[in-house]
């Protein structure tokens, strides 16, 4: 068997197996968690481009969930502001898109401890914004978010006879995000990005423009979670301020970081599953704290990811 | 807007940007030390305004305020032991992770042990009301307590680092950590004592200000970005540069409310210290030739 046909038979399975969901659960008459499945797919997206940033590149951004709210909101103000339908989540993915272009072009000159904190900042100031800003709704957040409609009868909403359709329509973007950013990885750009979290320097070195592959890949992954924000808002079919927390920034370094960091494939499982179980209220009153002690216990004992220290432990590889 | 109302937002600017200093002075002790950046700096203060008003509860307010900074000083150390004593060489992105995780730990751990609202230490003399009139302005005499609790840090900060033994090893640590060890200057105990004073600092900073500003579970992450802004601002290891970023902070922050609603406050100081990074990430008072800095 070829090399490439090996590589896509992880992704063939990913893709039965999310096909395969629905009907079982259907068949268990628990289809009520398809819901939150659809909203971990959008979260997951997040993760998967905080993976590509974070992981792959090595720069790390608190801010997240600040590019998550920008696509959320934007695309929430818009339809709800009597705009055309359509234009709402592709403004929402261009609104967030833009800004992390015109952040991204000062902040990631800063390395390390700067870099964080700057993004912090960032995400901080997103979320007092949307506080202090009226059209946003404060803390009320933005709700009776219409629908959006795809093409022929697809549309993002969640009514109940639409949950398994939204259901697949997630996880498809998931599974075209995730091939997207494995592509990318084994590109010439992705080999560039790897170098640039080796050694900088080296990097611009060997003739890797540094700074232009960092914004690229910045914006990419404002991107993912802009969509993401956006999607999940006519998903909810409303927004709040909680969204842009900086407790949910953290969570989304916490998932890569407990993937694996440049593991896309641990990324998508640990968000499929951490970020379900939190919807579903699994970690009651300790919800933050686990993410706390996620990131605190895997950077300490673990800093390759969970699935490397499993790999290690229990098969001896 | 008249001289006394000028004044009265250049005193409480100079109230709060004094504690972001005493936060910035935090970051900076322990960052001499140990090259880490500790972003759970802004909990000590929230711990120690916590203990301090649960221990007033049963004890007077010198009391309950002493044991509270020495509790937290305490929990500072347990972190540095039990978190990070043990790491090798770890990397810095790592070091971030870990202390952001901390931090989240720590205010969780609050959340649950006290509760979501928001409590207030009592005023160390006097109530709410009481005020002090100075030069036409009224202030609460607690800003004085303020003012005059972080003077007292920084002064005594000052003298330790210039004058004792211990002081002088801490720099010596932060200027060339290999040859400080060389010369017989026992590094791990060191990067503990740092710990303590950074949490013993932080949270005396927490207890003075919670009259004022009150104390809640999760105060800690603004404080701390606030805090940093102003380590950067006065350049990353610099006392007097942490103080003087504080204040400008401070003023800047307090001036800005008559300008904008008092929702973007925080925004105000966030996009100056954004502002200040980029263009100038040595610091605006950083020594000329320091080679400390994020680019």
């Amino acid at each position: 068997m070829s090399r490439s046909a090996a590589r896509n038979i992880p992704l063939l399975a990913f893709a039965a197996l999310g096909a395969c969901v629905p009907v079982a659960l259907s068949a268990l008459k628990a289809d009520f968690y398809l819901t939150q499945l659809t909203m971990s797919a959008w979260y997951t997206m997040v993760a998967l481009g905080l993976c590509l940033l974070m992981g792959y590149a090595g720069q790390v951004s608190m801010g997240h969930a600040g590019f998550f709210s920008i696509g959320g909101y934007t695309a929430a103000v818009i339809a709800t502001a009597g705009m055309p339908s359509w234009l709402s989540v592709p403004a929402g993915v261009a609104a967030a898109a833009l800004i992390a272009f015109l952040v991204g072009i000062p902040v990631l000159r800063l390395k390390g401890h700067y870099l964080a904190m700057a993004t912090l900042a960032f995400g901080f100031i997103v979320s007092r914004i949307i506080l202090g800003t009226p059209l946003l709704g404060q803390a009320d957040g933005i709700s009776d978010i219409p629908a959006y409609h795809l093409v022929a009868g697809l549309a993002i909403s969640g009514r109940r006879a639409l949950r398994v359709q939204n259901f697949y329509l997630a996880w498809a973007v998931v599974f075209v995000g995730l091939v997207a950013a494995m592509n990318l990885v084994r590109s010439r750009s992705g080999r560039a990005l790897r170098a640039i979290r080796g050694d900088e320097d080296a990097a611009a070195a060997s003739g890797i423009d540094v700074a232009r592959h960092k914004l690229a890949v910045f914006v990419l992954s404002a991107v993912y979670a802009g969509l993401a924000g956006a999607c999940i808002a006519h998903f909810n079919g409303g927004i709040g301020p909680g969204e842009a927390g900086i407790m949910k920034s953290v969570r989304y370094v916490a998932l890569v970081a407990a993937g694996g960091m440049a593991n896309l494939w641990g990324t998508l499982g640990v968000s499929a599953v951490l970020t379900f179980l939190s919807l579903r209220g699994a970690f009651g009153l300790y919800d933050d704290a686990v993410f706390g002690a996620l990131l605190v216990g895997i950077m300490l004992f673990a800093p390759s990811g969970v699935f490397t220290l499993i790999r290690k432990r229990v098969l001896g590889r | 807007m008249g001289a006394a109302q000028i004044l009265q937002y250049l005193l409480s600017g100079v109230t709060t940007g004094s504690i972001y200093a005493i936060v910035g002075i935090g970051f900076t002790i322990i960052y001499n030390a140990t090259g880490i950046i500790n972003f759970a700096q802004g909990e000590f203060l929230m711990l120690g305004g916590m203990i301090a008003i649960s221990l007033h509860g049963f004890l007077p307010l010198p009391q309950a305020i002493a044991l509270a900074v020495v509790a937290t000083g305490l929990c500072g150390v347990g972190v540095q032991l039990v978190f990070l004593s043990w790491l090798r060489r770890p990397d810095i992105l790592r070091m971030i992770i870990i202390t952001i995780g901390l931090s989240i730990l720590i205010r969780e751990a609050a959340l649950h042990v006290w509760d979501e609202k928001v409590h207030a230490l009592v005023y160390w003399t006097g109530d709410e009301t009481s005020s002090l009139a100075v030069l036409g302005a009224r202030i609460s005499p607690q800003l004085l307590w303020v003012l005059g609790a972080c003077a007292l840090m920084v002064a005594s900060l000052t003298l330790f680092f210039r004058y004792t033994l211990t002081g002088k090893a801490m720099r010596a640590c932060a200027s060339n950590a290999t040859a400080a060890r060389l010369c017989g200057i026992r590094l791990p105990w060191l990067v503990t004592l740092s710990f303590f004073l950074a949490a013993a600092m932080g949270a005396l900073a927490g207890c003075v200000v919670s009259p004022m500003t009150q104390t809640q579970y999760d105060m800690g992450t603004s404080l701390a970005v606030k805090g940093f802004t102003c380590a950067v601002l006065g350049g990353l290891g610099s006392v007097g540069g942490a103080v003087a970023a504080g204040i400008l902070v401070g003023v800047l922050e307090s001036a800005s409310i008559s300008v904008l609603p008092l929702a973007f406050k925080d925004v105000v100081a966030l996009t100056i210290m954004l502002a200040i990074l980029l263009v100038r990430p040595q610091g605006l008072f950083a020594a000329i030739g320091r080679k400390t800095g994020p680019l």
